[in-house]
């Protein structure tokens, strides 16, 4: 491999990818775990259909939600002045929405195996729910917390369909490294392709590595 | 105006609680110093320690902390937990494993700095002769230090009221004895109402003053127990020896 933006690239987008689901993921799975509220089952449901989908579906919906046709995509030029496909950005969005149901389903678990009786001594103890949530929960759910935003990472890093959906395949620009490891193979560049594949694997590894010692440490 | 007799009684309790298919009802009042409420596993009262604690909502009726009305199903109030100034101990003592014993009793202590909170928290343990366990490992303690650290946690914010859900059913023999004698202590040094759900006679025999005896999802009659003799008790209380 000469050129190595493509795993720069990648590195920048799973991470900003995991930042993002990470946020929202474990705010989701936190109200998944304790809301009781109409819609829950929708909202469970729509947080999920990315693990189901093809990521060449997942991301068609995307592209059609987020292309220069659509409201957001319209709306996103008139701020930025440029369109918001086939950019870097809409790699983040992509890898964002195929990590986002790894953190949630892992973190709500996580989350529902806290001894409720912890967050009732906090809550004799003078705190309010928010607290309980700072104080308690998210702390002693930290480890499947972390484990499920490693998975999410996983998969931010190799997700390809959606990606090169929204986001296209611009060499330089916008070709993560699982993408650049196909155009390899495609341009008979058996040296470059295992190199790519092998630094995925490797990540891929270690990430597995680290989700097993989370999972497995017990307090 | 509070009737002088509602303030005495701390805690008036006449509810009915659902939890799920099971449905407990309780009608006993606690004045100042230790109510047992006492009967077989799965009788229902720790149900009616969770509904005075706020924990649990009762269906039906109402429950007066120091004359203030914390829950009455029929108007409506139902007293957040945080507002109820109450102290609780859990059978397994609940404390947060990723805190410091410290950290555990300073977090129920409000409105100080973060020295002042860990001062007065450094107070609470010595009180319950942990002083030394300040910065242990929370997971290496022993279950009756953990037991200590809990009852200082519960009364760090300074409660009117200590509950107290089968707080030495995990413990030996000797380390009973020597918390029976901690919570008796501090009841009296703090002029607590205390309220120990237990299964234990041993608990009324040295602990109690007051025992509110429990059927499967009832209360049935109180007695008071100070003064009588141990070996008195059961047939006092109606039990089969």
């Amino acid at each position: 491999m000469d050129d190595w933006s493509p795993l720069w690239l990648s590195l920048w987008v799973a991470t900003s990818a995991t930042l993002i689901a990470a946020v929202a993921g474990i705010g989701l799975a936190y109200v998944l775990a304790k809301g009781r509220f109409p819609g829950r089952g929708l909202l469970e449901a729509i947080a999920t259909v990315p693990i189901v989908l093809p990521p060449t579906v997942l991301g068609y919906y995307l592209l059609t939600a987020l292309g220069v046709n659509s409201p957001i995509g319209q709306a996103w030029e008139r701020f930025f002045g440029a369109p918001l496909v086939f950019t870097p950005t809409a790699a983040v969005i992509a890898a964002s929405i195929s990590a986002l149901p790894f953190v949630v389903r892992t973190g709500r678990a996580a989350i529902e195996e806290v001894d409720p009786r912890l967050e009732d001594a906090a809550r004799v103890a003078g705190h309010r729910e928010w607290r309980v949530a700072t104080l308690v929960t998210v702390p002693v759910a930290r480890r499947g917390l972390l484990a499920g935003v490693a998975l999410g990472f996983a998969r931010a890093l190799g997700d390809f369909g959606a990606t090169v959906m929204v986001a296209g395949n611009i060499p330089g620009h916008t070709q993560t490294l699982p993408i650049a490891v196909y155009d390899f193979v495609q341009a008979g560049d058996g040296a470059a392709a295992g190199t790519g594949a092998l630094i995925l694997a490797g990540i891929a590894v270690v990430v597995l590595l680290a989700v097993t010692t989370l999972s497995a440490r017990r307090i | 105006m509070t009737p002088p007799a509602l303030a005495r009684r701390s805690v008036v309790v006449d509810c009915t609680t659902s939890v799920g298919e099971f449905t407990v009802s309780a009608a006993f009042d606690a004045a100042k110093g230790i109510t047992a409420l006492f009967g077989p596993s799965g009788s229902g009262k720790s149900v009616t320690l969770a509904s005075i604690a706020g924990l649990l909502r009762p269906q039906r009726g109402s429950i007066a902390i120091g004359g203030t009305v914390v829950a009455d199903a029929a108007a409506g109030v139902h007293v957040p937990t945080q507002a109820r100034r109450l102290g609780m101990v859990f059978q397994d003592a609940a404390l947060l494993p990723h805190r410091t014993p410290l950290d555990n009793v300073a977090i129920a202590i409000h409105g100080q700095s973060r020295n002042g909170r860990r001062d007065q928290a450094r107070e609470w343990l010595g009180r319950v002769q942990a002083g030394q366990l300040a910065d242990t490992p929370t997971a290496t303690l022993s279950g009756g230090e953990q037991q200590r650290i809990a009852l200082a946690r519960a009364l760090a914010g300074h409660p009117e009221v200590l509950l107290l859900d089968e707080p030495f059913s995990a413990l030996d023999l000797p380390t009973r004895k020597s918390l029976r004698q901690l919570v008796r202590d501090l009841v009296d040094a703090h002029g607590l109402t205390a309220l120990i759900v237990t299964h234990d006679l041993d608990d009324i025999a040295h602990l109690a003053d007051r025992v509110v005896l429990y059927e499967p999802g009832r209360s049935t009659v109180s007695h008071d127990v100070v003064g009588v003799a141990p070996e008195a008790l059961p047939r006092l209380l109606g039990l089969m020896t």
